[in-house]
């Protein structure tokens, strides 16, 4: 008999399962990654041509990794603090601000607009435009006498539905073609990043990543709720607005990168957890980025050599994705 | 020791908690009981620096709850709510090892396991401890729990309700744990019981609390009276001789 341990995982027959299913979503990120620098590339595999054509697209294939990485990260950190496994951090206004932002540029510029809002510094502003809005929400919201978490998921809500509202308002008055050039950015597009945005989002997510991964043993206490957190000793609002700047960070990049992404995080988070099958951040993190590569990838594969729609991959995400996760939940019967 | 001195909450004109004095002797276990809504358990959570104070202050062991650090605080006193409901899917013994985490910070080492059996084994889950929460009965769940704070070996372990939700065979394991707790292990144990035969019983001192205020403090044979808990609860209580001590009948 196996030596009583508290082990991340609850038999050996789990671990077992846990590293044939890393192993899995590797050789799968590495397939499908492999199969959108190869396919249909006209020259033949190997030569200079071939890693020519091959090294322009892998620009998007490091989006695609960018973008995974930091609404998987994000994704599972927020639905732990906030105790809620159907949640996702688009919710908070992060998407609603980007669609405003959007939206008013080419509502009070026209179509030069778009070109105005686009470079490195834009970005910059963009992303510290919804981290700072975030974390006026979190710092007011969870320091003030309301000290509570529900209301400030309520008004992120709020707040997010009102600027949805204002952005449809201005795209109702747009000029046909330039809400059809608007359109465009709306959807989640991996083509809409510029690789020049990438110096600047690689390291900003490698950090946010590198510290919620470094809070993995403290978010594991965090899932177990505030009493329970703070009995084991725990600051638990420190953690709370530790752990949810570092989501905004992650969600502002990913978001200002390649646009709305709702359903993505969601579906990963919620996908890694059965993958996992362990409640250890340490064990569910690696396994959730992996897998929202692979569904990004994979999106992304199908969209552009199957329906010949370059990037927009966030329709076939919610298409395909809502299905998988409906299958998983109504075969296991729990999330 | 845990001393209260002057503590108070202020929800609104109207409805305050406290100022209450008191002291809860070290070693056995102390009941809090009263009516509904009399603050029992806001007087807990406060104890167990769940809940801020407005005024006064609680040493526990001679350590203010309001200003040493909670990591600190937290290999003194542990503290088990009422409802607990966790999102994650836990094994019992993957939650019982969340009670070390005040001391191994999420690295469990050897001697963390060892005191993670003895807490399983003490709460007679030896045989159970690889099920999943949402796999157990209430009863064996309860049990979890208490075997978490027992885990966090403290010296002072505060429970609020332990035995709600169950029936009268694993009531009375429970209490009887729990003395075990405090005569083998040495705690001292503050918990919240509504049945006053259960505090009489099983208790070696009582708290009665009336309106966010202590109104009694005694043996059990100071509160087990008709007098006493006619005024605590306002409704008429006598105190009859059982088998096995004085019982409260109020109805």
């Amino acid at each position: 008999m196996a030596p009583r341990s508290a082990d991340a995982f609850a038999s050996p027959r789990a671990r077992r399962r846990y590293i044939v299913v890393l192993g899995a979503l590797i050789v799968l990120s590495l397939g499908f990654g492999f199969a959108l620098l190869a396919w249909d590339n006209p020259m033949p595999v190997g030569t200079d041509g071939f890693w020519r054509i091959a090294e322009m697209r892998a620009t998007g294939l490091v989006v695609i990794a960018v973008v995974a990485f930091s609404q998987a990260m994000a994704t599972v950190a927020f639905q732990t603090v906030t105790n809620n496994r159907i949640i996702t951090p688009s919710i908070m206004g992060f998407e609603s601000l980007y669609t405003a932002i959007q939206t008013s540029a080419v509502y009070f510029l026209g179509i030069a607009g778009l070109i105005a809002i686009q470079g490195v510094p834009q970005f910059l502003l963009q992303v510290a435009l919804m981290v700072g809005f975030a974390l006026l929400l979190y710092g007011w919201l969870l320091s003030g006498r309301y000290g509570n978490l529900q209301v400030m998921l309520l008004i992120g809500i709020v707040i997010g539905g009102g600027l949805g509202s204002v952005s449809a308002f201005m795209r109702r008055l747009l000029t046909p073609s330039e809400f059809d050039v608007l359109a465009a950015r709306l959807f989640g597009n991996i083509a809409n990043a510029d690789a020049e945005y990438l110096p600047i989002a690689i390291p900003l997510c490698a950090v946010a990543g590198g510290l919620l991964w470094a809070n993995a043993r403290r978010l594991n206490v965090i899932a177990l709720g505030r009493d329970t957190s703070m009995n084991l000793g725990l600051n638990h609002r420190a953690e709370l607005l530790r752990a949810l700047t570092l989501v905004s960070i992650l969600m502002a990049v990913s978001t200002a990168l390649v646009g709305p992404m709702t359903f993505l995080g969601f579906l990963v988070a919620t996908l890694a957890y059965q993958f996992a099958d362990t409640h250890d951040h340490r064990f569910v993190f690696p396994v959730a980025v992996l897998t929202g590569f692979v569904v990004l990838t994979g999106a992304n594969f199908v969209m552009k050599h199957i329906f010949y729609a370059q990037g927009v991959v966030s329709i076939i995400i919610e298409l395909i994705g809502g299905g998988v996760f409906l299958f998983v939940i109504l075969r296991k019967g729990r999330l | 020791m845990i001393t209260l001195t002057d503590v108070r909450k202020d929800y609104s004109d109207e409805v305050a908690i406290g100022p209450v004095t008191l002291s809860i002797p070290q070693g056995g276990i102390t009941a809090l009981v009263g009516p509904n809504g009399a603050g029992k358990s806001t007087l807990l959570t406060m104890i167990g620096r769940l809940l801020g104070l407005d005024h006064g202050a609680i040493e526990i062991a001679g350590y203010d709850v309001a200003s040493t650090a909670s990591k600190d605080l937290a290999r003194i006193v542990s503290i088990l709510r009422q409802e607990n409901h966790f999102i994650t899917r836990l094994t019992i013994r993957q939650l019982v090892g969340f009670g070390r985490f005040p001391y191994s910070k999420g690295r469990l080492t050897r001697v963390d396991e060892e005191h993670i059996s003895r807490a399983i084994d003490f709460l007679d889950l030896t045989r159970l401890e690889g099920r999943y929460l949402d796999q157990l009965s209430g009863g064996q769940r309860q049990r979890a729990y208490v075997a978490m704070v027992l885990a966090q070996d403290t010296e002072y372990v505060l429970l609020d309700e332990p035995l709600n939700n169950l029936d009268m065979k694993h009531a009375v394991q429970m209490m009887k744990l729990l003395r075990r707790a405090t005569s083998e292990l040495g705690k001292t144990i503050v918990i919240v019981l509504h049945d006053i035969n259960f505090a009489g019983h099983y208790s070696d001192h009582i708290c009665a609390v009336k309106d966010g205020r202590v109104v009694e403090f005694g043996t059990p044979a100071e509160i087990l009276t008709g007098d006493v808990l006619t005024r605590v609860f306002e409704t008429p209580v006598q105190v009859v001789d059982g088998p096995n001590g004085p019982l409260a009948v109020y109805f």
